[in-house]
């Protein structure tokens, strides 16, 4: 399948190696043998689980097996209420109450017992959302342990988070996550927020409920007082209850920037603490001056790093005409060698797609793309007949105005596109209504410097890309959001400054 | 209407010049496109001038005079900018005794009006001293877990619409100078009931090398023009200085459409509205990754 003679540029390798010329990787799952899952699933409402009020539930699946996993309760209007009383009552009769250091204690009890059941943890966030068990393990449960590490040390130091001003918590967070890094989401949202003094309702997203309610089983665990965190599962209807309701007092959300603007009209007026964590188009600018193969390597980690299913994702290439030849014949001979298919396998690159929902919405993409007048590019890797996957893919020869370039896909589909000056590639990288992140590629160091200062967007990655740490704030410019999330900003999101003295 | 005139008494043998009271876009001094007026009125009642009641079209050329400045206004070094900001506390305390005479005018007794000039030259002096601070101050060096240069830096949110408060100078100033001291640029709606010292305070911009366009000072009514500008998709924030929960509530909305950030400011006494807060709550967090390597 990598027949030599199609090598195009004056640097094509003489040799590839691919999947399909008896140099492929004998199969190497991940065995699954120690990790519980219970059939069914509640509520975790005040520490304990319980059934929905009404008793409705809905199924999670697996989606490189499309089988059912487990029934989840399904939390209605009285559920959240509920959850809310509880975090309520915490926070007035308990958390606000305990000395910091003590709130902290509780904190790294959390990150320890994360980092203690681990693999547990990633093996259950690729059986319940599709991602490689590479990713899971390597990136997801480890940077969630960090996070809850992070801002437990938080606790006893808010002083220092306001130059000149105290601070005092907001009280209770409504928390709404997606599904694309489903515990680390959890961590990004409860650790700040507890360490700070608030108390949490977090509805996690409805295909991947399961490893955030393995979090309450640890924060059970762990002994966080009773109502501190409470979660509820369920659909949109659910996180519309969570985020309207009027006794919460900020309000967090990740995920589309259509339901972020909903949300955001909800709140208007109301004073209430919110930040969006939403979409994203990020371009990738790749200059003559890089260096292509590390570039290649970035481009690929940037757009099909868990499937493309990343707000901050690089999806879209923006490459100097004078190496557009070289990076994208390079591009193609490095995709030839993804291998998608079981998440569980540790050889494999991409995953399966989280859901029949998304895989529809990205093949609509792929019919949009190509009836535009891009043109596609996919892989032959083999696929699985089960399941839901997408070949890693190109658009080439995408046009700004192209529905390609200027939505978000979420899925592993790349829209390469060409500029000629440093000044036109800025301007390419900018002109989108998104403003999440961004890649430079280049080795000159001001180069570098200098286009990271002029894209409008919140995460700027120069010859790095899809890097996170919970030291590093996180969050969009423009309509990829409002707040940040990790650092010291992602502290301030669930911190009021007092008046000045 | 010459006897109402706040300042420039004159003398028995002379025909006193009245002064024609324009708006301040892009640095020149335009009447509204509209063609219409309002009148500002003393306390009781009494004519003072005309002003002009400008459109939503005008509000869109503001918009795009601040657009066309805000790039060259945040490249300009915090030292610059914080020059440019003393500059203007300079020229106001140059005109203290005009803007004295337009608050006294406007209701406020001689004190009064002294003490508020006074605090509006020291309040634009407070902002020209953070603009090379905060950065400082609110900017990190975040250690990450992997082999990385990994900074967070404030830059402007960029074009600022701003719907100045009732306090005629030093609300107007309070507002208006921490979001330009970091590098953005504003449209100001001066809708309250005393618009006449900020048209005048135009003009001290204007003599105080502020680019054109870094301040645009529209008069008018807020019913008006608001919406147009907190709807509009190339204003990146609004500042609402508003005590009235459903005009704030509007502008909100209107504000959805592209996401702007929205701070708003109920004062009523401006006297203690200063901290660099003030300047990052207009400014966006830009985290940076360089790989540290051979």
């Amino acid at each position: 399948m990598t027949d030599s003679t199609e090598s195009t540029g004056p640097t094509a390798p003489k040799l590839r190696l691919g999947n399909g010329d008896g140099w492929g990787y004998a199969p190497a799952p991940e065995s699954t043998d120690h990790v519980e899952l219970r059939d069914r699933y509640g509520l975790f409402i005040d520490g304990e689980f319980t059934e929905a009020a009404d008793g409705r539930t809905f199924e999670t699946a697996n989606p490189a097996t499309e089988e059912k996993i487990a029934e989840v309760a399904l939390a209605s209007d009285v559920d959240v209420d509920r959850a809310v009383a509880a975090a309520r009552r915490a926070y007035d009769e308990v958390w606000s109450q305990l000395a910091p250091r003590e709130r902290g204690k509780y904190v790294y009890r959390i990150a320890r017992v994360l980092q203690e059941r681990g693999r547990e943890l990633a093996i259950t966030e690729s059986l319940d959302g599709g991602k490689p068990i590479r990713e899971s393990r390597d990136v997801d449960i480890p940077l969630a342990a960090a996070h809850f590490f992070y801002y437990a040390g938080w606790a006893d130091k808010l002083d220092y988070a306001f130059p000149g001003r105290g601070a005092r918590a907001l009280g209770v967070a409504g928390q709404v996550i997606p599904w694309n890094f489903p515990l680390l989401m959890a961590a990004w949202k409860i650790a700040p927020a507890i360490a700070a003094g608030n108390t949490v309702v977090l509805k996690p997203a409805e295909t991947t409920p399961l490893t955030a309610l393995k979090l309450a089983e640890i924060i059970r665990e762990a002994g966080i007082p009773p109502g501190v965190v409470n979660i509820v599962t369920g659909a949109g209807e659910t996180g519309a209850a969570v985020v309207q309701h009027p006794d919460v007092d900020k309000v967090a959300f990740t995920g589309s920037t259509e339901v972020g603007k909903l949300i955001r009209r909800t709140l208007a007026g109301s004073g209430k603490h919110y930040t969006l964590e939403l979409g994203g188009k990020a371009a990738n600018l790749v200059f003559e001056d890089a260096a292509v193969d590390q570039a290649v390597e970035g481009i690929v980690n940037g757009i099909f790093f868990n499937q493309g299913h990343v707000c901050c994702a690089g999806s879209r290439l923006l490459v100097q005409e004078s190496v557009a030849d070289e990076v994208i014949s390079k591009l193609k001979d490095r995709m030839e060698t993804l291998i998608v298919g079981d998440p569980l396998d540790k050889n494999t690159d991409i995953g399966a797609i989280n859901s029949r929902a998304q895989l529809d919405r990205i093949e609509e993409y792929l019919e949009i793309g190509e009836a535009e007048g891009a043109e596609p590019f996919q892989t032959s890797c083999p696929v699985p007949e089960r399941g839901y996957w997408c070949r890693p893919t190109l658009f080439l020869q995408a046009s700004q105005s192209h529905r390609v370039v200027q939505e978000e896909i979420f899925g592993p589909v790349l829209a390469v596109q060409t500029f000629r000056t440093v000044d036109e590639g800025i301007a390419m990288a900018n002109n989108t209504p998104y403003g999440l992140s961004g890649g430079v590629w280049s080795d000159k160091g001001a180069k570098a410097f200098r286009v990271t200062s002029r894209i409008r967007a919140g995460v700027l990655w120069a010859n790095t890309y899809n890097k996170f740490d919970p030291t590093a704030p996180f969050g969009g410019y423009k309509e990829s959001g409002i707040g940040r999330e990790g650092g010291l900003a992602g502290l301030h999101a669930y911190l009021q400054p007092e008046a000045a003295a | 209407m010459s006897e109402q005139r706040p300042a420039g008494a004159a003398a028995a043998d002379r025909l006193p010049v009245l002064k024609t009271h324009k708006v301040y876009v892009g640095g020149k001094f335009p009447r509204s496109e509209s063609g219409r007026f309002d009148r500002a009125l003393a306390p009781d009642g009494t004519p003072i001038a005309n002003i002009c009641r400008c459109s939503r079209k005008d509000v869109r050329d503001a918009v795009t005079a601040a657009r066309g400045a805000q790039a060259g206004w945040a490249a300009r070094t915090a030292y610059n900018r914080g020059q440019i900001l003393y500059r203007i506390a300079e020229m106001l305390e140059g005109r203290s005794a005009q803007f004295e005479a337009l608050l006294a005018a406007g209701g406020a007794a001689p004190d009064g009006a002294a003490a508020e000039v006074q605090a509006a030259v020291d309040r634009l002096l407070h902002y020209a001293g953070w603009t090379d601070k905060f950065q400082q101050v609110f900017s990190s060096v975040n250690p990450v877990a992997t082999s990385h240069f990994n900074f967070s830096v404030l830059e402007p949110m960029g074009v600022i619409g701003v719907l100045a408060p009732e306090s005629p100078l030093l609300g107007l100033v309070s507002a208006v100078a921490p979001a330009i001291a970091g590098g953005n640029t504003t449209v100001v709606l001066a809708t309250g009931s005393q618009p006449l010292p900020a048209v005048t305070f135009g003009e001290v911009l204007n003599s105080s090398d502020v680019p054109g366009g870094v301040v645009n000072i529209l008069t008018g009514r807020s019913d008006e023009m608001l919406a147009p500008l907190a709807a509009h998709r190339d204003v990146d924030g609004l500042l609402l200085c508003s005590p009235d929960p459903d005009v704030a509530r509007s502008a909100e909305i209107e504000a959805v459409h592209n996401l702007k950030r929205v701070a708003v400011r109920p004062h009523e006494d401006w006297a203690e509205v200063q901290s660099p807060y003030e300047i990052t709550d207009l400014q966006e967090v830009k985290t940076t990754w360089h790989p540290i390597g051979s």
